[in-house]
């Protein structure tokens, strides 16, 4: 009797995989296709001039205070803090003026020259906000201390990237909270978007927590138009791909979106991901080795299953 | 009372009491396979084995699950995936196996239609396993509801208004089966119940009829033969194990049994570790909203080729053709008139009916996940009539069949 089975595997293999890549690779191709088309310019915005002067971090400093920036912003790391808490700030802009600590470290340094400029422009919600219309963005433009425009900018990129952390040393949470936190909130790693909630002995300490998060949240609805969802297990529903193109220009992928391009360099954008990961695909590591050894221990077990087969079947034919 | 003698060992006690020598006899060691079987008769237990699995790594879930339309998404999604050490190993396992046990039902289906198992005696086997396959089915979208994610809160209520009969408008049933006006905490109390408890239990149940209706009759043959079990079992009692042409259940096929298992696991837990995301629907990490609505609403894979046999028509043909394809499996001993119990590949036109049903719910599948439009839903339209039509044909065309 001829063996047929490795052709009968062959059918089921092959019947097996053309049903697997109908509903899966072929089906998602053609659900997200605009997602999986959408461009990606690998954070380079190329849309955004060049920074075309040198800039001197020291006259920097002086342009950041006196050029209004702390009349919003904290600057943590040289001492300045933030001129209002979150709740009341919100109250004024909408949302929370980040700290710009280490925005020289996070922000990419043209989408900053630009963003100083004219932050609607540089944010690409300027479908929100038309200066030709009075509707104004929070954020005031600046309109130079009547030197070189261009100069002062850029002395003030050169400012934010002296005092911030080295590239390298942006942690995932850190990126996450300078450029994502103010709007959304991370349940899983405890985030709000008032900051970290702290453990509180008394419940009513954690009442008042939550109600200025609620307080925060209703003037981030008034300005967005809706509640920014909470990022928890983003990662499993929407995965890494169109998080970074998402991040990298929200209206590729969601057209007329009030969420902003934060403009964040192509490492911060993958420390943000990696943050999400750690929210919502905590046990990664720990799957990858797992797996490891589990399918060792399966090879032993269908190896020994093979054996015994073998021996049992010798007297058989 | 019967007569018992002092027992000579522990055996010996329990033979006295429960018969375990013959129970052992009856169900493995002088139960008899045929040897020309190949590893799709491997296949039921393969079935076995991933029930096993799911049974298990529910045991686990079902520890700190909470079945609170508050509380599901977190319990699962945190508490589980997070907290609970190794909770998203048996997670991941649960929905892996719930997927692919579904993808070993139809291979082990195809397989019984191929050789033709479901005649002359089978019958039983075919529509108890039709029953496991509606079971199983109920099974698996009670537990996509668990979650309670976008889409299990949307596919269950597309599913529940299902049963108001279109243009019946039987909005009063709807609102039964769901305890209320929409998916809410009744709806997915009952679906937690019916998941951990009541299905578990029939397809317990189920899997003892479909056992003990194989008893009889054996497993079928890759070659169609008639075998006389009687004369070719004595034949290896005497010792001509290679003469005989049956080999004991155990350990003899169960050996290979095994064999096939090792190597499914292999492939099994590459999908739990590697690969899980076709089992795990991205849109169901995003917790129900019932005021948002997802862009695609789309069962889980195994469901979609009667899903897609609903979708072409209006809502009631659509209705009529799903319920006929939700029972017409089950009837398949009966329709098929042809006297032949062999492989289709000697039966004539039947074959080509064979590979042609294969294909067409392999397209039906693709097209059910694809968004109705244009080309797909022309194609869907065709294979859903191609379906029916091949039903209405397979009497006539198995009725002139002639004996091989
Ligand atoms: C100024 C507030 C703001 C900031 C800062 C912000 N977002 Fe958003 N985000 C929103 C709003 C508002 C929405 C809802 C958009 C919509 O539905 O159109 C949103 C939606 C999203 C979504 C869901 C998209 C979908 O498919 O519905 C993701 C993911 C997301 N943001 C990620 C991020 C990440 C990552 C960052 C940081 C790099 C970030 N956001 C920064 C306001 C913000
Ligand atoms: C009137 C208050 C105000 C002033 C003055 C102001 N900002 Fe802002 N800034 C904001 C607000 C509000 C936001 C958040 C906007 C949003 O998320 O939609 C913001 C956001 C930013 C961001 C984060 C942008 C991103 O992509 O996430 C940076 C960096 C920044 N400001 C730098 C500056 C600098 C540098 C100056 C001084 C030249 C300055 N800001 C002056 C209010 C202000
Ligand atoms: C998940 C539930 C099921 C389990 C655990 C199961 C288990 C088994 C086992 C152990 C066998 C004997 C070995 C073999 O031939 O593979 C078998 C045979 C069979 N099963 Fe199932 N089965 C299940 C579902 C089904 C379904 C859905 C059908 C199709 C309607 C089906 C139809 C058959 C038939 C026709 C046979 C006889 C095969 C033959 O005689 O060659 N079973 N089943």
């Amino acid at each position: 009797m001829k063996n047929k089975e490795p052709i009968i595997l062959a059918v089921v293999v092959f019947f097996s995989l053309a049903t697997y890549y109908l509903v899966e690779p072929f089906a998602h191709h053609v659900l997200h296709k605009k997602v999986i088309e959408a461009k990606n310019e690998g954070f380079a915005y190329n849309d955004l001039p060049a920074i075309t002067k040198t800039g001197n971090a020291a006259s920097g400093k002086d342009l950041v205070v006196n050029g209004g920036c702390t009349g919003c912003h904290s600057i943590e790391v040289a001492g300045m803090p933030a001129p209002m808490d979150a709740v009341t700030a919100a109250g004024a802009y909408g949302v929370n003026p980040p700290d710009l600590s280490n925005a020289g470290a996070i922000y990419d340094a043209k989408f900053l020259a630009d963003l100083i400029k004219n932050p609607a422009h540089a944010l690409k919600v300027e479908h929100k906000f038309d200066a030709a219309k009075g509707e104004m963005h929070p954020m005031v433009s600046y309109y130079g201390m009547g030197g070189d425009i261009d100069q002062e900018v850029a002395d003030m990129v050169a400012y934010m990237q002296s005092i911030a952390v080295k590239p390298e040393d942006v942690t995932p949470a850190m990126a996450y909270e300078d450029a994502c936190g103010r709007c959304h909130s991370v349940e899983y790693e405890k985030w709000t978007q008032i900051g970290e909630k702290p453990k509180f002995k008394h419940e009513k300490d954690s009442l008042a927590f939550d109600i200025k998060v609620i307080e925060y949240q209703e003037s981030l609805i008034k300005y967005m138009g809706k509640l920014p969802p909470d990022l928890s297990m983003y990662i499993r529903s929407r995965g890494d791909d169109f998080l970074s193109k998402l991040i990298e220009n929200p209206q590729n992928i969601l057209e007329g979106t009030a969420m902003p391009r934060v403009g964040v360099t192509a490492d911060a954008a993958e420390k943000i991901i990696e943050h999400m990961k750690d929210a919502g695909d905590t046990k990664r590591h720990e799957r990858e080795e797992i797996g490891r050894n589990v399918m060792i221990y399966i090879i032993i077990f269908a190896i020994f299953a093979f054996l015994w087969k073998k021996q049992v079947w010798r007297d058989l034919h | 009372m019967a007569h018992f003698t002092k027992a000579t060992s522990v055996k010996d006690w329990l033979n006295q009491r429960l018969a375990v020598e013959k129970i052992e006899k009856v169900m493995a060691s002088e139960y008899w396979i045929p040897k020309n079987i190949n590893f799709l008769w491997a296949m039921g237990m393969v079935l076995v084995i991933t029930f096993a699995l799911l049974v298990v790594s529910g045991i686990f879930l079902l520890m700190y699950y909470v079945p609170t339309v508050d509380e599901a998404f977190y319990s699962v999604n945190y508490t589980i995936m997070r907290e609970v050490d190794f909770g998203w190993l048996w997670r991941h396992i649960h929905g892996v196996a719930a997927s692919v046990v579904f993808l070993v039902i139809y291979i082990h289906m195809f397989t019984g239609i191929y050789y033709g198992s479901y005649k002359k005696g089978r019958e039983l086997i075919w529509v108890s396993g039709m029953l496991l396959f509606v079971a199983f089915s109920a099974e698996a979208f009670s537990g996509y509801m668990l979650p309670w994610g976008q889409m299990s809160y949307w596919a269950g209520m597309v599913i529940t208004n299902l049963f108001a009969g279109g243009s019946l408008h039987a909005d009063g049933l709807v609102e039964w089966i769901r305890g209320d006006y929409v998916p809410a905490q009744a709806f997915l109390g009952r679906f937690f119940m019916l998941h951990v408890f009541l299905l578990p239990l029939a397809i317990m149940a189920l899997i003892g009829l479909h056992f003990a209706a194989l008893r009889i009759p054996h497993v079928n043959n890759q070659d169609g033969e008639e075998i006389d079990f009687d004369a070719e079992s004595k034949k290896y009692l005497d010792g001509d194990k290679a003469g005989s042409k049956v080999m004991r259940f155990a350990n003899d096929f169960m050996s290979k049994d095994m064999m096939v298992v090792g190597i499914f696991l292999i492939f099994f837990f590459y999908l739990v570790f590697w690969n899980y995301s076709f089992a795990m629907d991205p849109v169901n990490f995003d917790p129900a909203d019932g005021l948002k609505t997802p862009a695609h609403i789309y069962p889980e894979w195994y469901f979609l080729w009667s899903y897609e046999i609903l979708r072409p028509f209006n809502i009631d043909l659509g209705l009529i053709l799903f319920g006929f394809a939700q029972v017409i499996f089950v009837l398949l001993p009966w329709l098929d008139r042809s006297p032949n119990a062999v492989p289709a590949n000697r039966r004539g036109l039947f074959a080509i009916w064979f590979w042609v049903m294969l294909s067409n719910m392999i397209i039906l599948t693709a097209m059910g996940k694809l968004p109705p439009e244009g080309v797909f839903s022309q194609i869907g339209l065709v294979s859903a009539v191609l379906f029916v039509v091949q039903w209405i044909a397979l009497p006539f065309i198995t009725a002139r069949e002639k004996k091989v």
